[in-house]
Protein backbone atom coordinates (compact mmCIF):
# COMPACT_ATOMS: atom_id res chain seq x y z
CA UNK A 1 0.00 0.00 0.00
CA UNK A 2 1.46 3.21 -0.96
CA UNK A 3 1.47 6.11 1.75
CA UNK A 4 -0.88 8.24 -0.26
CA UNK A 5 -3.53 6.78 0.01
CA UNK A 6 -3.64 6.00 3.64
CA UNK A 7 -5.87 7.92 5.88
CA UNK A 8 -4.30 10.42 8.16
CA UNK A 9 -5.25 10.60 11.35
CA UNK A 10 -5.28 14.23 11.80
CA UNK A 11 -7.19 14.97 8.67
CA UNK A 12 -10.10 12.63 10.12
CA UNK A 13 -9.87 14.35 13.26
CA UNK A 14 -10.05 17.51 11.67
CA UNK A 15 -13.26 16.61 9.73
CA UNK A 16 -15.23 19.60 8.81
CA UNK A 17 -19.07 20.11 10.16
CA UNK A 18 -20.52 20.01 6.87
CA UNK A 19 -24.59 20.72 7.08
CA UNK A 20 -27.26 18.40 4.92
CA UNK A 21 -28.58 20.89 2.95
CA UNK A 22 -25.07 22.11 2.06
CA UNK A 23 -23.95 18.69 1.46
CA UNK A 24 -27.71 17.88 -0.94
CA UNK A 25 -26.96 21.75 -2.42
CA UNK A 26 -23.18 20.95 -3.52
CA UNK A 27 -23.76 17.28 -4.93
CA UNK A 28 -27.25 18.79 -6.91
CA UNK A 29 -24.76 21.25 -8.82
CA UNK A 30 -22.64 19.08 -9.59
CA UNK A 31 -25.43 16.49 -10.81
CA UNK A 32 -26.10 19.43 -12.45
CA UNK A 33 -23.07 20.69 -14.02
CA UNK A 34 -20.48 17.23 -14.84
CA UNK A 35 -20.51 15.58 -17.90
CA UNK A 36 -19.32 12.37 -19.36
CA UNK A 37 -15.73 11.29 -18.01
CA UNK A 38 -15.40 14.77 -16.18
CA UNK A 39 -17.23 13.86 -13.43
CA UNK A 40 -13.98 13.26 -11.25
CA UNK A 41 -12.31 16.47 -12.32
CA UNK A 42 -16.09 18.41 -11.14
CA UNK A 43 -15.46 16.24 -7.77
CA UNK A 44 -12.32 17.63 -7.13
CA UNK A 45 -12.69 20.79 -7.67
CA UNK A 46 -15.85 20.74 -5.77
CA UNK A 47 -14.86 18.85 -2.81
CA UNK A 48 -10.96 19.71 -2.06
CA UNK A 49 -11.03 22.79 -3.90
CA UNK A 50 -13.76 25.09 -3.37
CA UNK A 51 -15.45 23.62 -0.43
CA UNK A 52 -12.41 22.21 1.50
CA UNK A 53 -14.98 19.30 2.52
CA UNK A 54 -11.95 16.79 1.83
CA UNK A 55 -7.83 16.99 1.22
CA UNK A 56 -6.24 15.08 -1.42
CA UNK A 57 -5.27 12.26 0.22
CA UNK A 58 -8.72 11.53 1.18
CA UNK A 59 -10.19 11.89 -2.41
CA UNK A 60 -7.57 9.72 -3.50
CA UNK A 61 -8.18 7.41 -1.13
CA UNK A 62 -12.02 7.45 -1.99
CA UNK A 63 -11.37 7.43 -5.43
CA UNK A 64 -9.47 4.15 -4.94
CA UNK A 65 -12.68 2.33 -3.36
CA UNK A 66 -15.12 3.96 -5.97
CA UNK A 67 -13.24 2.78 -8.64
CA UNK A 68 -12.87 -0.67 -7.22
CA UNK A 69 -16.43 -1.39 -6.75
CA UNK A 70 -19.20 -1.58 -8.81
CA UNK A 71 -21.33 1.31 -9.56
CA UNK A 72 -20.16 4.55 -11.78
CA UNK A 73 -17.44 7.09 -9.98
CA UNK A 74 -20.17 9.73 -9.76
CA UNK A 75 -22.35 8.12 -7.32
CA UNK A 76 -19.96 6.11 -5.86
CA UNK A 77 -17.93 9.13 -4.70
CA UNK A 78 -21.54 10.78 -3.54
CA UNK A 79 -21.94 8.24 -1.13
CA UNK A 80 -18.75 7.82 -0.09
CA UNK A 81 -17.69 11.47 0.43
CA UNK A 82 -21.35 12.14 1.78
CA UNK A 83 -20.93 9.10 4.53
CA UNK A 84 -17.17 10.42 5.08
CA UNK A 85 -18.35 14.25 5.89
CA UNK A 86 -22.26 13.38 7.51
CA UNK A 87 -22.69 9.88 7.92
CA UNK A 88 -25.37 8.26 6.40
CA UNK A 89 -27.45 10.81 5.53
CA UNK A 90 -25.05 12.79 4.05
CA UNK A 91 -24.46 9.59 2.05
CA UNK A 92 -28.20 9.99 1.29
CA UNK A 93 -28.34 13.60 0.45
CA UNK A 94 -25.10 13.60 -2.02
CA UNK A 95 -26.99 10.80 -3.46
CA UNK A 96 -29.98 12.31 -4.42
CA UNK A 97 -28.52 15.34 -5.15
CA UNK A 98 -25.85 13.65 -7.53
CA UNK A 99 -28.84 12.06 -9.31
CA UNK A 100 -31.46 14.27 -9.34
CA UNK A 101 -30.77 16.13 -12.40
CA UNK A 102 -29.66 13.03 -14.37
CA UNK A 103 -33.03 11.50 -13.84
CA UNK A 104 -35.14 14.17 -14.76
CA UNK A 105 -33.20 14.92 -18.06
CA UNK A 106 -32.90 11.51 -18.87
CA UNK A 107 -36.98 10.74 -17.88
CA UNK A 108 -37.81 13.61 -19.71
CA UNK A 109 -35.44 12.10 -22.61
CA UNK A 110 -37.20 9.09 -23.08
CA UNK A 111 -40.29 10.55 -22.75
CA UNK A 112 -39.16 12.56 -25.84
CA UNK A 113 -37.78 9.69 -27.81
CA UNK A 114 -40.92 7.74 -27.07
CA UNK A 115 -43.12 9.92 -28.88
CA UNK A 116 -40.76 10.86 -31.69
CA UNK A 117 -39.46 7.39 -33.39
CA UNK A 118 -40.25 6.57 -36.43
CA UNK A 119 -41.98 9.75 -36.89
CA UNK A 120 -39.18 11.82 -37.63
CA UNK A 121 -36.28 10.43 -39.45
CA UNK A 122 -34.69 13.39 -38.69
CA UNK A 123 -34.54 12.33 -34.94
CA UNK A 124 -32.77 9.29 -35.91
CA UNK A 125 -30.43 10.84 -37.89
CA UNK A 126 -29.30 12.81 -35.00
CA UNK A 127 -29.28 9.95 -32.86
CA UNK A 128 -27.08 8.14 -35.55
CA UNK A 129 -24.20 10.59 -34.79
CA UNK A 130 -24.50 10.80 -31.45
CA UNK A 131 -24.43 7.39 -31.25
CA UNK A 132 -21.14 7.55 -33.06
CA UNK A 133 -19.68 10.41 -31.25
CA UNK A 134 -20.55 8.63 -28.22
CA UNK A 135 -18.04 5.73 -29.30
CA UNK A 136 -15.58 8.00 -29.54
CA UNK A 137 -15.82 9.67 -26.52
CA UNK A 138 -16.08 6.52 -24.53
CA UNK A 139 -12.88 4.54 -26.90
CA UNK A 140 -11.00 8.46 -26.03
CA UNK A 141 -11.77 7.62 -22.19
CA UNK A 142 -10.82 4.38 -22.12
CA UNK A 143 -7.93 5.24 -24.10
CA UNK A 144 -6.00 7.83 -21.21
CA UNK A 145 -6.71 5.23 -19.01
CA UNK A 146 -4.82 2.59 -20.11
CA UNK A 147 -2.33 4.62 -21.61
CA UNK A 148 -1.49 5.75 -17.93
CA UNK A 149 -2.18 2.18 -16.10
CA UNK A 150 -1.38 -0.75 -18.56
CA UNK A 151 2.13 -1.75 -17.66
CA UNK A 152 3.90 -4.97 -18.46
CA UNK A 153 3.01 -8.24 -19.36
CA UNK A 154 0.34 -9.13 -16.81
CA UNK A 155 -1.89 -6.17 -17.68
CA UNK A 156 -1.96 -6.65 -21.18
CA UNK A 157 -2.79 -10.39 -20.88
CA UNK A 158 -6.23 -9.43 -18.06
CA UNK A 159 -7.30 -7.00 -20.44
CA UNK A 160 -6.96 -9.14 -23.71
CA UNK A 161 -8.58 -12.20 -21.35
CA UNK A 162 -11.61 -9.88 -20.72
CA UNK A 163 -11.95 -8.66 -24.56
CA UNK A 164 -12.22 -12.27 -25.65
CA UNK A 165 -13.64 -14.08 -23.34
CA UNK A 166 -16.82 -11.44 -23.57
CA UNK A 167 -16.37 -10.81 -27.19
CA UNK A 168 -15.25 -13.82 -28.99
CA UNK A 169 -16.08 -16.52 -26.55
CA UNK A 170 -19.65 -15.20 -25.78
CA UNK A 171 -18.67 -16.44 -21.95
CA UNK A 172 -21.13 -13.65 -19.90
CA UNK A 173 -19.67 -10.64 -18.54
CA UNK A 174 -20.34 -11.89 -14.94
CA UNK A 175 -18.50 -14.74 -15.62
CA UNK A 176 -15.39 -13.02 -17.04
CA UNK A 177 -15.82 -10.60 -14.02
CA UNK A 178 -15.24 -13.35 -11.44
CA UNK A 179 -12.79 -15.34 -13.16
CA UNK A 180 -10.39 -13.14 -15.03
CA UNK A 181 -10.51 -11.03 -11.76
CA UNK A 182 -9.78 -13.67 -9.24
CA UNK A 183 -6.89 -14.33 -11.34
CA UNK A 184 -5.63 -11.21 -11.84
CA UNK A 185 -6.11 -10.05 -8.00
CA UNK A 186 -3.94 -13.73 -7.74
CA UNK A 187 -1.65 -12.61 -10.00
CA UNK A 188 -0.82 -9.18 -7.94
CA UNK A 189 -0.94 -11.12 -4.67
CA UNK A 190 0.71 -10.15 -1.69
CA UNK A 191 4.30 -10.23 -1.98
CA UNK A 192 7.64 -8.86 -1.33
CA UNK A 193 7.92 -5.30 -2.19
CA UNK A 194 7.08 -5.52 -6.01
CA UNK A 195 7.47 -1.47 -6.68
CA UNK A 196 3.90 -0.41 -8.87
CA UNK A 197 2.39 2.53 -7.75
CA UNK A 198 -1.45 0.98 -7.43
CA UNK A 199 -2.61 4.68 -7.65
CA UNK A 200 -2.00 5.07 -11.45
CA UNK A 201 -5.03 3.96 -12.70
CA UNK A 202 -6.90 6.14 -10.05
CA UNK A 203 -4.80 9.52 -10.53
CA UNK A 204 -5.24 8.87 -14.14
CA UNK A 205 -9.24 9.25 -13.83
CA UNK A 206 -8.13 12.63 -12.59
CA UNK B 1 -46.71 -5.10 -12.22
CA UNK B 2 -44.74 -8.18 -13.81
CA UNK B 3 -43.10 -5.45 -15.59
CA UNK B 4 -42.12 -3.55 -12.69
CA UNK B 5 -40.10 -6.83 -10.85
CA UNK B 6 -38.65 -7.81 -14.57
CA UNK B 7 -37.48 -3.77 -14.50
CA UNK B 8 -36.04 -4.03 -10.77
CA UNK B 9 -34.64 -7.64 -11.50
CA UNK B 10 -32.56 -6.81 -14.44
CA UNK B 11 -31.25 -2.89 -13.35
CA UNK B 12 -30.37 -4.22 -10.01
CA UNK B 13 -28.17 -7.53 -11.85
CA UNK B 14 -26.55 -4.98 -14.70
CA UNK B 15 -25.77 -2.30 -11.87
CA UNK B 16 -23.44 -5.30 -10.23
CA UNK B 17 -21.08 -5.30 -13.43
CA UNK B 18 -20.65 -2.01 -13.71
CA UNK B 19 -17.24 -2.26 -12.74
CA UNK B 20 -14.82 0.71 -13.78
CA UNK B 21 -17.74 2.05 -15.52
CA UNK B 22 -20.91 1.37 -17.41
CA UNK B 23 -19.82 0.11 -20.42
CA UNK B 24 -18.71 -3.34 -18.47
CA UNK B 25 -22.39 -3.84 -18.56
CA UNK B 26 -23.23 -3.18 -22.13
CA UNK B 27 -23.18 -7.04 -23.38
CA UNK B 28 -25.48 -7.94 -20.34
CA UNK B 29 -28.13 -5.28 -20.67
CA UNK B 30 -28.12 -5.45 -24.90
CA UNK B 31 -29.39 -9.36 -24.18
CA UNK B 32 -31.71 -8.67 -21.14
CA UNK B 33 -33.33 -5.47 -23.01
CA UNK B 34 -33.46 -6.17 -26.22
CA UNK B 35 -33.13 -10.54 -27.08
CA UNK B 36 -34.66 -11.25 -23.61
CA UNK B 37 -37.47 -8.66 -22.87
CA UNK B 38 -37.93 -7.34 -26.14
CA UNK B 39 -38.34 -3.72 -24.21
CA UNK B 40 -36.32 -2.30 -27.17
CA UNK B 41 -34.35 -2.92 -30.30
CA UNK B 42 -30.67 -2.41 -30.25
CA UNK B 43 -30.75 0.48 -32.22
CA UNK B 44 -32.91 1.77 -30.09
CA UNK B 45 -31.10 1.25 -27.00
CA UNK B 46 -28.23 2.65 -28.65
CA UNK B 47 -29.76 5.87 -29.21
CA UNK B 48 -30.98 5.79 -25.44
CA UNK B 49 -27.07 5.19 -24.13
CA UNK B 50 -25.99 7.43 -26.30
CA UNK B 51 -28.38 10.52 -25.40
CA UNK B 52 -27.04 9.39 -21.72
CA UNK B 53 -23.66 10.47 -22.53
CA UNK B 54 -25.14 14.22 -23.01
CA UNK B 55 -26.51 14.11 -19.36
CA UNK B 56 -25.17 15.82 -16.69
CA UNK B 57 -23.98 13.46 -13.94
CA UNK B 58 -24.43 9.88 -14.15
CA UNK B 59 -24.38 9.11 -17.58
CA UNK B 60 -25.95 5.52 -16.73
CA UNK B 61 -29.29 7.83 -15.50
CA UNK B 62 -29.91 6.49 -19.53
CA UNK B 63 -31.35 3.19 -17.59
CA UNK B 64 -34.60 5.64 -16.70
CA UNK B 65 -35.48 6.84 -20.64
CA UNK B 66 -35.56 2.06 -20.62
CA UNK B 67 -38.20 2.53 -17.71
CA UNK B 68 -39.92 4.78 -19.41
CA UNK B 69 -40.15 3.04 -22.75
CA UNK B 70 -41.20 0.17 -20.38
CA UNK B 71 -44.14 1.82 -17.92
CA UNK B 72 -43.81 5.65 -18.60
CA UNK B 73 -42.24 7.39 -15.53
CA UNK B 74 -43.21 4.73 -12.17
CA UNK B 75 -41.10 2.72 -14.68
CA UNK B 76 -38.04 5.35 -15.17
CA UNK B 77 -37.93 5.40 -10.83
CA UNK B 78 -37.61 2.01 -10.58
CA UNK B 79 -35.42 1.03 -13.32
CA UNK B 80 -33.35 3.98 -11.71
CA UNK B 81 -33.92 2.90 -7.94
CA UNK B 82 -33.10 -0.69 -8.81
CA UNK B 83 -29.84 0.34 -11.24
CA UNK B 84 -28.34 2.63 -8.35
CA UNK B 85 -29.68 1.81 -4.89
CA UNK B 86 -27.78 -2.13 -4.84
CA UNK B 87 -24.45 -0.76 -5.63
CA UNK B 88 -25.74 2.75 -3.49
CA UNK B 89 -25.58 0.40 -0.43
CA UNK B 90 -22.61 -1.65 -1.25
CA UNK B 91 -20.20 0.91 -1.48
CA UNK B 92 -22.15 2.20 1.54
CA UNK B 93 -20.89 -0.38 3.42
CA UNK B 94 -17.74 -1.52 2.24
CA UNK B 95 -16.64 2.01 1.71
CA UNK B 96 -16.72 2.03 5.71
CA UNK B 97 -14.88 -1.62 5.97
CA UNK B 98 -12.15 -0.62 3.53
CA UNK B 99 -11.04 2.25 5.70
CA UNK B 100 -10.53 0.14 8.46
CA UNK B 101 -8.34 -2.61 6.01
CA UNK B 102 -5.72 0.04 4.95
CA UNK B 103 -3.13 -2.29 5.98
CA UNK B 104 -4.43 -5.74 4.75
CA UNK B 105 -2.01 -6.06 2.01
CA UNK B 106 -4.97 -7.65 0.07
CA UNK B 107 -6.54 -4.72 -0.22
CA UNK B 108 -4.03 -3.22 -2.91
CA UNK B 109 -3.85 -6.85 -5.05
CA UNK B 110 -7.53 -6.05 -5.55
CA UNK B 111 -7.12 -2.58 -6.80
CA UNK B 112 -4.44 -3.54 -8.85
CA UNK B 113 -5.91 -6.39 -10.71
CA UNK B 114 -9.17 -5.43 -11.00
CA UNK B 115 -7.94 -2.59 -12.76
CA UNK B 116 -7.13 -4.25 -16.31
CA UNK B 117 -10.13 -6.61 -15.71
CA UNK B 118 -11.91 -3.31 -15.84
CA UNK B 119 -10.31 -1.89 -18.78
CA UNK B 120 -11.30 -5.16 -20.63
CA UNK B 121 -14.94 -5.36 -19.85
CA UNK B 122 -15.04 -1.99 -21.27
CA UNK B 123 -13.04 -2.33 -24.23
CA UNK B 124 -15.67 -5.40 -24.79
CA UNK B 125 -18.93 -3.53 -24.34
CA UNK B 126 -17.10 -0.69 -26.59
CA UNK B 127 -16.72 -3.23 -29.29
CA UNK B 128 -19.93 -4.88 -29.42
CA UNK B 129 -21.72 -1.01 -28.82
CA UNK B 130 -19.47 0.27 -32.03
CA UNK B 131 -20.66 -2.59 -34.48
CA UNK B 132 -24.17 -1.71 -34.12
CA UNK B 133 -23.38 1.91 -33.79
CA UNK B 134 -20.50 2.84 -36.33
CA UNK B 135 -22.80 1.17 -39.55
CA UNK B 136 -21.46 3.81 -42.35
CA UNK B 137 -18.18 5.77 -43.02
CA UNK B 138 -19.72 8.89 -41.73
CA UNK B 139 -20.49 7.34 -38.38
CA UNK B 140 -16.74 6.20 -38.25
CA UNK B 141 -15.42 9.57 -39.13
CA UNK B 142 -17.63 10.89 -36.40
CA UNK B 143 -16.24 8.58 -34.13
CA UNK B 144 -12.80 8.95 -35.02
CA UNK B 145 -13.04 12.71 -34.98
CA UNK B 146 -14.58 12.94 -31.32
CA UNK B 147 -11.65 10.09 -30.15
CA UNK B 148 -8.84 12.66 -31.09
CA UNK B 149 -10.99 15.84 -30.35
CA UNK B 150 -11.25 14.39 -26.83
CA UNK B 151 -7.43 13.30 -26.52
CA UNK B 152 -6.04 15.88 -27.89
CA UNK B 153 -7.97 19.21 -26.19
CA UNK B 154 -10.30 19.79 -23.40
CA UNK B 155 -13.22 20.32 -25.01
CA UNK B 156 -16.68 20.03 -23.08
CA UNK B 157 -17.79 16.33 -23.94
CA UNK B 158 -21.47 17.26 -24.31
CA UNK B 159 -20.19 20.04 -27.07
CA UNK B 160 -18.41 16.88 -29.31
CA UNK B 161 -21.93 14.91 -28.82
CA UNK B 162 -23.95 17.84 -30.11
CA UNK B 163 -21.68 18.02 -32.90
CA UNK B 164 -22.13 14.39 -33.71
CA UNK B 165 -25.99 15.13 -33.89
CA UNK B 166 -25.63 17.85 -35.98
CA UNK B 167 -23.29 15.65 -38.38
CA UNK B 168 -25.93 13.00 -38.26
CA UNK B 169 -28.97 15.48 -39.24
CA UNK B 170 -26.91 17.10 -42.29
CA UNK B 171 -25.31 14.05 -43.46
CA UNK B 172 -26.94 10.86 -42.93
CA UNK B 173 -30.91 12.43 -42.80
Amino acid sequence: MSESVVPQPAAVASKPQVALLDMFLTFLQIGATSFGGGVVAYLRSALVGKKKWLDDVEFLELMSISNTLPGLNATNMAILAGDRLCGTAGSVAAMLGMCLPAFIFMTAAGIAYDSSTGSRPMVTAALHGVAAAAVGLIAATWYQIGKKSVKGFYDAFFILAAVLGVNHFKISVPVVLIGVGAVAIFAYRPRKPEKEDPDQWISSLR
Amino acid sequence: MDQFSSLAGVFSYLSLLTVGGGMAAWPEMKTLVVATHHWMSEAQLIHVYSVGQMSPGPNMMMVAAIGVKVAWIPGALIAALAFFLPTGVLTFVVGRVWTKLANWPWRESIQRGLGPVAIGLAVAGLLSFGRGSITSWVALAVALAVFFATVRTKINPALLILGGALVGVVALH
